[in-house]
């Protein structure tokens, strides 16, 4: 269509890379800060100080100096909170990201290419799980596991690897279709080696798209968990319990609520808006 | 049409340069070219469908001696509709999918010429019959996918003629079917467009097509109008050395041996050298 | 005659899907940590109270063997005693039910409201800087979780401008005349209008939280599938008879285009469900989520299933019918 050659290709593919970068910005920091979290906090989180109680944010009346963004009503700090949080969300963003996307992405390649009973049992598996109430699940496994960083990485897998196993299966039985699989079956390859020589790379873009996306949907789901007070089990301050306890006093210190709002916000727009410019940018139609 | 020239936005070289064609009521007229000289462009730009890219620079397109261009886009609109129609060229796209036959034929006179329903069913009846569609009544209750390719594309010119428009733009309708096909639709266009006087644009790249429905037609190489005369002195002596050439390029069923003659690359030259000038003298 | 095989076929799997269900929630609540009997007595109770509380609510037997008596009386319609309330499931989940329920379907109406009115504008105003821009909210739209949405409507709506209610069902100080526990659909039955808005006040925003992701993706996918549909020929067709643009896309493009976006939409439809469980926590909302929460808080064994196989069949119910609406609005399906 005639409208569609002149400017659209080159607005796509401008906006694809800022994208790109804008999130990969964001969570580039957000990773430094994670790690260098210890030496650049500028209190300490779990400090409690009753007479620092619900302090507002620097630029309001009645800030203390070095409380950038206010206190909670413990008088903890709220951006050396942050900082801390972050910890706990990037590496279960990080660990679950990549262990769901491992373990469902080989379930899904091996249904996709072995096809037959195996197809039909994984398949079946995939219905039932996603039968379930995914935060209701989740909520579950976790009052079965007991709180604790591992548990919610466990629960993630659980519940979300069939994400990757949908697609990834129905991308590998598109790819099993085509010519080249059918030449290399020919020239004698076995099966296995077809499929990771082969077929992997061409689903390579695929996962790693997904992948972003699993680690803003890890994120979030630590957040709900820790909200319900099922997260990690010990006092370490996470963005999803910083919500909950700022939900509580919303009126008096919005603050609390706010600030690990925002930052929850923005990593979770970065991981898909990064997933977003990825698939843009693996794209061979906009090339 | 007077002096059409159209373009695609932004661009320099024009699509249509200057186009000028004239219809009259009653009248076939042939518009031949090779794919890509613009033959569609110009029906489109009566109906009226050009695609959002492309812009009219100059010229005029006069219906009853209304230039349609300076109509507000609703009149203008609605004036289309009412008296001018298409065929199109692919039966298989040209129908939607989810609704049945009768709508499609009856929308036109139900919603813009305000025929009651009744009226419009009855001679969406009658025209089935007049395309020589056996059993109208089913069919104009089926859905497009449950009939031939054939019988989609009579459907399609009953419903051209169903608002006796003063105009009609067939383009290239023929293309898409088999021969065998081909000869009955021609017979159809043409006898409907004999008994309700309607001027026909006939789109095609067929000048055996042309010979045997055309009264006038016009010759177009890349949006340059190269002949425009009356259908039995161009197979006689055409004027211009293009459309000799075409006539030559034909390939002749009564002479199997002869080889197939391409277009003489002088003559494109030549006809392109023609192209140039009128770009050098058109300001616009 | 192919119909009807394939209905058959797609009841077999969904019963095999429920069994599944039912048979994984057993065996993973059972491997619970925490004794649910002994959160219920009060400190102080004997050796032999637990036992026997133990024995009535049949925990000492095997696993298969409490699933064979729990299947058994599913049968029956009885799906047992809740542990932390002492009453029936059934009784406990059908009462809260039609709460989600009319949150959901609510959402929903949002949901299609909202991603509709983006689709259509966004193909009307194709080419221009209007598309551009729903398509940055669209975008923005779907990458945040209802969860993060129901928080900043809390606090857009909490705290700067309170007009709607971010807590609770309905004002508690009001005199319910309700006989079931549909309190939006009676209400408006009943033309107590007055209460017809406080509850719509109260559901909005959770409601609207739910509805932003799904709108999201509605808009998205029903502007490709309209976008695609506008290039055929009989779309083209349709202009030269003289219907005017808006026209066109109402008669012509939408018919054809809402088909492929249907289906994604009763996927999301359910996940739409599945997050009532956080929003209702969020929002105080008295629905079917709320309880799940505080049942596996309570390790009340039996309401997690009865509210798990609930929340299952749900989901297996939406996924039929959009199968079937499918097959019934495609008349090559129909006639093929």
């Amino acid at each position: 269509m005639a409208d569609r050659i002149g400017d659209g290709r080159g607005q796509v593919r401008r906006r694809a890379g800022a994208r790109l970068w804008l999130s990969a910005v964001w969570l580039g920091l957000l990773v430094l800060g994670a790690l260098l979290a210890p030496w650049i906090a500028p209190k300490d989180p779990l400090a409690q100080d009753l007479f620092l109680g619900r302090l507002p944010p620097f630029w309001l009346a009645g800030a203390e100096p070095g409380y950038w963004l206010g206190t909670d009503s413990l008088g903890r700090d709220v951006a050396s909170r942050i900082l801390h949080g972050a910890r706990v969300a990037l590496t279960v963003a990080l660990v679950a990201g990549s262990v769901t996307c491992v373990i469902g992405a080989t379930l899904g390649l091996l249904a996709g290419v072995l096809r037959g009973w195996v197809d039909l049992v994984i398949s079946r598996l995939i219905d039932i799980w996603m039968a379930f109430p995914p935060i209701l699940f989740s909520i579950l496994l976790i009052a079965v596991l007991g709180p604790g960083l591992w548990s919610i990485i466990i629960a993630i897998v659980v519940i979300d690897w069939t994400r990757f196993a949908r697609v990834i299966r129905a991308e590998a039985m598109a790819q099993g279709a085509m010519d080249y699989v059918a030449s290399a079956e020919v020239a004698g390859r076995g099966l296995a080696s077809t499929m990771w020589a082969e077929i992997l790379p061409n689903v390579l873009p695929t996962i790693v798209v997904l992948l972003t996306l699993e680690m803003g949907i890890a994120v979030i789901v630590e957040a709900i968990l820790s909200f319900v007070n099922l997260s990690i089990s010990t006092d370490d301050p996470t963005w999803g319990g910083m919500i909950a306890e700022g939900r509580t006093s919303i009126h008096q210190a919005w603050w609390v609520l706010v600030f690990p709002l925002f930052t929850l916000f923005l990593t979770v727009l970065a991981f898909s808006q990064l997933g977003e410019g990825l698939k843009d940018h693996y794209d061979p139609v906009l090339r | 049409m007077r002096d059409l020239s159209i373009r695609v936005h932004g661009a320099r070289e024009r699509l249509l340069r200057s186009v000028s064609l004239a219809v009259a009521a009653g009248e076939v007229h042939g518009l031949v070219g090779e794919s890509g000289a613009g033959k569609s462009m110009i029906g489109k730009a009566i109906l009226g469908i050009l695609p959002r890219a492309v812009e009219v620079v100059a010229g005029q397109i006069l219906l009853d001696g209304t230039d349609l261009l300076t109509l507000p886009p609703t009149e203008r609109r609605r004036r289309i509709g009412a008296s001018c129609a298409l065929i199109p060229q692919d039966p298989l796209t040209a129908l939607n999918p989810s609704r049945r036959i009768a709508p499609q034929i009856t929308d036109r006179l139900v919603d813009i010429l305000g025929w009651d329903r009744a009226k419009a069913d009855a001679r969406a009846l009658a025209l089935l019959g007049e395309v020589q569609i056996a059993d109208p009544a089913r069919v104009l209750r089926a859905y497009p996918h449950e009939l031939s390719g054939g019988m989609r594309q009579r459907i399609l010119i009953a419903s051209a003629f169903a608002a006796e428009p003063k105009l009609i733009v067939a383009d290239e309708p023929t293309t898409a079917l088999d021969v065998t096909v081909q000869k009955q639709i021609l017979r159809l266009i043409a006898g409907l467009q004999a008994r309700q006087r309607t001027a026909l644009l006939f789109v095609t790249h067929d000048l055996g097509v042309v010979s045997k429905v055309c009264q006038r037609l016009s010759v177009l190489y890349a949006g340059h109008v190269v002949e425009d005369t009356d259908v039995r002195r161009f197979f006689a002596s055409p004027r211009h050395a293009y459309s000799r050439a075409l006539l030559a390029a034909t390939p002749k069923y009564t002479d199997p041996e002869s080889s197939l003659i391409p277009v003489p690359d002088a003559v494109i030259e030549a006809v392109r050298a023609e192209v140039a000038s009128a770009d050098r003298s058109w300001h616009g | 005659m192919p119909f009807l095989r394939v209905l058959l076929v797609r009841v077999l799997t969904t019963a095999v899907t429920l069994a599944g269900v039912a048979v994984i929630v057993f065996v993973v609540i059972r491997v619970v940590p925490g004794n649910p009997i002994a959160m219920m007595l009060p400190p102080g109770a004997t050796a032999a109270d637990i036992a026997r509380l133990t024995a009535m609510y049949g925990l000492d037997k095997s696993i298969p063997e409490q699933f064979a008596i729990w299947l058994a009386g599913v049968f029956r319609g009885d799906f047992g005693v809740s542990i932390s309330a002492r009453q029936p499931v059934l009784d406990l989940v059908l009462g809260r039910l039609p709460a989600t329920l009319e949150l959901s379907v609510l959402a929903l109406v949002m949901a299609v409201g909202l991603g509709g009115f983006a689709a259509l504008t966004g193909t009307r105003a194709r080419g221009t800087r209007t598309e551009a821009a729903i398509d940055v909210a669209n975008g923005m739209a779907l990458s945040v979780p209802d969860f993060l949405w129901g928080l900043a409507l809390i606090l857009v709506f909490g705290v700067l401008w309170p007009v709607f209610h971010i807590s609770g069902r309905v004002t508690p100080s009001l005199d319910l005349p309700f006989v079931s526990e549909f309190y939006l659909v009676e209400s408006l039955l009943r033309l107590r209008l007055d209460l017809t808005a406080d509850l719509l006040a109260h559901m909005f925003l959770p409601a609207l939280a739910l509805a932003i992701p799904l709108a999201a993706i509605i808009g998205q996918l029903l502007k490709q599938s309209l976008k695609e549909t506008m290039h055929l020929d009989y779309v083209t067709l349709a202009r030269t008879k003289g219907y005017s643009e808006a026209a066109v896309i109402r008669r012509e493009a939408l018919p054809n285009a809402i088909l492929p976006t249907l289906t994604l939409v009763g996927v999301q439809f359910t996940f739409l469900i599945g997050g009532t469980v956080i929003i209702e926590r969020l929002f105080s909302y008295e629905g079917l989520g709320n309880m799940a929460i505080d049942a596996v808080v309570n390790r009340d064994l039996p309401l997690i299933q009865g509210i798990v196989i609930l929340f299952a069949a749900i989901f297996t119910a939406v996924n039929l019918t959009v199968d079937l609406c499918y097959a019934a609005l495609n008349p090559r399906l129909r006639h093929g």
